[in-house]
């Protein structure tokens, strides 16, 4: 039978996409530049925060002033909605002038497009701002959870695995994984995780299991079923035993990262986490989350990705995606992302290698007192191959579904 | 030219809904050239079988299926026939426009706030009586059996199968049965079962099938409020078509066939209730029962829909208070302070996708109701009905899950080059519009007295005018509500305005539904509001019109 497994190993023996003519090489940027004027390009973006979609508003009037790209927010619930128009058009036989035109993406979703030959490229890594990364010492801009990207995406923020917690009821959170299941049992039904598959859920499984497997390395390399089992024991010890002290004693699990935050802000659940580092201090501005909410990293540190911008093989306007994700890549733009009050999200640049003037943009930057700074980020661990995040999740189901 | 209604109006969805057929069948077996599936096999359906939690998922949408109609038509005909006359009965029907108004999805947000352990019902009672400082750790919403959703969907259900029943009513002249019952010396609510519900469920049996469609293959109410894991069927379909794994996109199809399956199972056993009913039923209707507990029944009547009112009711206060609310935490009753910061920021937003909503639904509508009516008039003339096999094929939007059937139709769309945008999202919708239309209108459409059209024909009016001038201003109280829950569909849909206009084409639901995602539950009552604000116009519209119109008229006015 077809598994998780089976597909994901397939990945290694990755075509190199669709072989399709490529009209607008990335190696002419004034070309390029030239030929996106005038462009309306449609950006499939998640729309689930009011602050992403003000700074996608914002990048938009900035791209119509500088360029003469009109940019529309195509406005998803789930990104998978923008994934399966790429598929339909695929296979009504759409070859050029598909509907998509930029995709915000990153691990399985673009793994999994990747392999079905949906994407263009490459072209990320010839935008004339990609320079302004470091992927000598930052690898994670061109590689997508060990994926190599190749080019067909480029990147957009960062994301790191941050706890928060009620500073007001809860004095010290517990920094360590079995710090945290110590503390769970002392205080029954006031910690959960998100519903595996959910994308949060399954990032919490990996840091479990990052901090709990024998061999790390193992984690790096596309999953054997031979091992699996071996290598996740310890996991779902920890989990099974603490399953009797999660909220609701583990029966029901919150969807995703949302209904995890609002648990917290309702008060059921005293310690929750989020993808997004600033995510927490955006809330407390938006009255969901009290102020005295504080954010933490594990000791260990935790794990962390970058999130990509994808140009589908068919899309109408790639010119002028290509101009957006450059834009986006730019001091100015990832600046005013970095700022909490705007969006939040971490840059992707080396901003030690900026000149003075750029630099300074990010320095002046008030993160707030809920989103940890830099320094408190600690080690970023890099995501596991993501044939262990399928593998992982329907494991979970295995043993934890209608029990 | 009338003669061609019902070819038109086959031609119009047979398209449609046989591209989102083969969009759910081939895939189901195997079969899609795109990811890789080149030929036909069971391979889907194994995987589909090893998927665990199915049978629970499958048992929860099926007792969904059943349980939400039984319980819900139970409590509108319990009140019709013991509330009619009385003051509530005047309350709950000036009432319930907007209640039938308000988007399922808000409403469920809205009962979750409601009786949640953190929620307004608990805030009520805490600290003082309950002595929490905390929510307490109780499993109300999302509980494995689907409870809370179930009762979301009645709450949701009894509105829409009242107003069913209040537009068909008064061509069965109630009024005149219970006198006549009464006379023999019936109670009211045994009158009413034995005089009135006989001819009345035959003309709500249509809605209510609806009613057993949605509540076995419901996404949106489901993921807010039914179990989460197993989820139900249908909330399974859509996790696997989401899967970034794009091989899921078979075990998918093959859920959305299974999920065909029970709604159909469903649709079976209601039926061979109905069967059962009515055996059993006759020795009850003769054999000459007064009615012994009709107070306490008709007292039930009233309460269930009173209950079932205010929890409508107050869920939408809950999201009112939401929308206006700065930090506000458990257990305290009212925000610490309150904001316009919510609305201030979605202003800009609203007017753009409000009125193309509008325009979007009010197109559907117009073209959905203009077949419909076509449909029937050419049948009652021609006393010619199309044969079931049409009318199944009408029905398949509404049983077939919506992610498989919408993901058939882009491709076929895609196929005929037809470009994504406006026109395409107003057919669509025309797709889903058309069977709600279709049923509601029908079987008022059918059973009124042929009679009045002959006395018009016996006094020199052609066929056209008999319609013009009779037959549609007697109908107008059904055409109404018939066009209000129509728009009501329309300002609904979500997916199939999304896929069909590739997203471009932006409605307050699309806005609404991608920004509930973020799980704001201020944002989240901002824009709940402001999507149920326009079938609230709709519904307004049918129930107050006919009054404005026939205020003259006091025999069309007579209901219930």
């Amino acid at each position: 039978m077809l598994t998780r497994r089976t597909t994901l190993a397939a990945l290694l023996a990755l075509p190199l996409g669709p072989a399709l003519a490529v009209p607008a090489d990335p190696t002419h940027w004034p070309a390029i530049a030239a030929a996106a004027r005038g462009q309306t390009v449609y950006w499939n973006a998640w729309a689930g925060e009011t602050r992403i979609n003000a700074y996608i508003a914002w990048a938009g009037r900035e791209m119509e002033r500088r360029f003469g790209v009109r940019v529309v927010h195509v406005k998803l619930s789930d990104t998978a909605e923008a994934v399966a128009r790429v598929v339909a058009e695929k296979a009504a036989g759409t070859l050029s002038g598909g509907a998509v035109d930029l995709i915000w993406i990153n691990g399985a979703n673009f793994a999994s497009m990747r392999r079905n030959g949906l994407l263009f490229g490459p072209w990320a890594e010839r935008l004339p701002n990609f320079a302004l990364t470091d992927p000598a010492d930052h690898p994670e801009v061109r590689q997508d959870f060990t994926v190599p990207t190749d080019g067909y995406e480029a990147p957009w923020g960062r994301a790191q695995l941050v706890f928060f917690y009620d500073s007001a009821t809860l004095p010290t959170p517990p920094r360590t994984v079995p710090a945290l299941a110590a503390w769970a049992h002392a205080h029954p039904g006031r910690f959960t995780y998100p519903l595996p598959p959910d994308f949060l859920g399954t990032t919490f499984l990996k840091q479990l299991l990052l901090d709990l497997v024998a061999d790390r390395g193992a984690l790096y390399r596309p999953v054997q079923d031979a091992t699996f089992a071996g290598y996740t024991a310890p996991l779902w010890a920890y989990l099974d035993d603490l399953r009797p002290v999660l909220w609701r004693k583990g029966r029901v699990f919150p969807a995703n990262s949302a209904e995890l935050r609002r648990l917290v802000a309702d008060n059921e659940t005293t310690i929750g986490f989020s993808f997004d580092p600033a995510s927490a201090q955006a809330a407390i501005a938006a009255g969901e989350l009290p102020a005295s909410v504080r954010s933490f990293v594990l000791a260990g540190g935790t794990v962390g990705n970058v999130n990509f911008l994808a140009i589908p093989f068919n899309a109408a306007h790639r010119q002028g995606a290509m101009v957006l994700a450059n834009f986006l890549l730019s001091p100015a733009a990832q600046a005013r992302k970095q700022d909490p009050a705007v969006m939040g999200s971490a840059t992707v640049l080396a901003v030690d290698k900026l000149p003075p003037a750029d630099r300074a943009l990010f320095d002046r930057i008030d993160l707030g007192p809920a989103t940890p700074r830099p320094q408190q980020l600690g080690r970023l661990i890099p995501e596991p191959h993501p044939s262990w995040m399928g593998q992982l999740a329907t494991a979970w189901a295995q043993r934890y579904t209608g029990t | 030219m009338l003669r061609l209604a019902p070819i038109v109006a086959v031609a119009v969805l047979a398209g449609p809904v046989l591209a989102g057929l083969a969009g759910v069948l081939l895939p189901a077996f195997g079969y899609l050239p795109a990811l890789g599936g080149e030929g036909l096999s069971l391979l889907a359906w194994r995987q589909l079988v090893a998927q665990p939690g199915l049978a629970q998922s499958v048992a929860v949408s099926l007792a969904s299926g059943l349980l939400v109609p039984l319980v819900a038509l139970g409590i509108v005909f319990l009140f019709l026939a013991g509330g009619s006359g009385t003051r509530l009965f005047a309350l709950i029907r000036g009432a319930m426009s907007p209640l039938l108004a308000v988007p399922h999805a808000a409403a469920a947000f809205g009962l979750a706030f409601l009786i949640a352990p953190s929620g307004l019902l608990a805030r009520l009672a805490s600290p003082w009586l309950t002595g929490w400082l905390r929510p307490p750790d109780l499993l109300i919403v999302q509980d494995p059996a689907g409870l809370a959703m179930m009762l979301g969907l009645v709450v949701k259900e009894v509105p829409f199968l009242l107003l069913m029943s209040l537009a068909a009513l008064p061509q069965l002249r109630p009024q005149a049965r219970l006198a006549l019952a009464g006379s023999l010396g019936y109670r009211p609510v045994a009158a009413w079962f034995k005089t009135v519900a006989p001819g009345l469920y035959p003309l709500v049996r249509l809605p209510v099938f609806a009613a057993i469609a949605y509540a076995s293959s419901v996404v949106d109410v489901a993921l807010i409020l039914g179990p989460s894991n197993p989820p139900t069927l249908s909330v399974a379909v859509l996790r696997w078509f989401n899967d970034p794994d794009l091989s899921y996109r078979f075990v998918a199809s093959a859920g959305a066939v299974l999920q065909i399956g029970v709604t159909m199972a469903a649709l079976a056993l209601w039926w061979g209730g109905e069967l059962l009913l009515a055996a059993l039923g006759r020795a009850w209707l003769e054999g000459g029962g007064r009615g012994r507990i009709d107070h306490a029944l008709a007292w039930c009547g009233q309460g269930a829909m009173l209950l079932a009112g205010s929890a409508l009711l107050f869920g939408l206060v809950g999201l009112a208070v939401n929308s206006v609310a700065g930090f506000w935490r458990f257990p305290h009753l009212l925000p610490e302070h309150f904001t316009a910061r919510h609305w201030l920021a979605a202003a800009p937003n609203l007017a753009g996708p409000l009125g193309t909503a509008l325009l979007i639904a009010g197109l559907a509508t117009v073209l959905s109701l203009a077949v419909v009516l076509a449909v029937l008039e050419n049948e009652t003339r021609g006393a010619r009905r199309p044969g079931q096999a049409a009318l199944w094929l009408l029905y398949l939007p509404l049983i077939v899950p919506q992610v498989a059937f919408l993901s058939g139709l882009a491709i076929g769309t895609g196929m005929l080059s037809l470009r994504p945008g406006f026109w395409l999202v107003v057919a669509g919708h025309v797709v889903f519009v058309l069977p709600y239309v279709f049923l509601s209108l029908s079987e008022p459409y059918r059973r009124l007295d042929p009679r009045w059209v002959m006395a018009a024909r016996t006094l020199g009016a052609g066929p056209d005018r008999a319609f013009w001038t009779v037959r549609l201003p007697m109908l107008s109280t059904p055409c109404l509500t018939a066009a209000a829950v129509g728009m009501a569909v329309s300002i609904g849909q979500y997916l199939a305005t999304q896929v069909l206009g590739a997203g471009r084409v932006a409605t307050v639901t699309t806005e609404a539904v991608a920004l509930a995602s973020g799980g704001n539950r201020r944002v989240i009552g901002v824009w709940a509001l402001a999507q149920a604000v326009l079938p609230a116009l709709g519904f307004g519209v049918a129930l107050l019109a006919p009054r404005l119109v026939w205020r003259q008229r006091r025999g069309m006015r007579s209901l219930g």
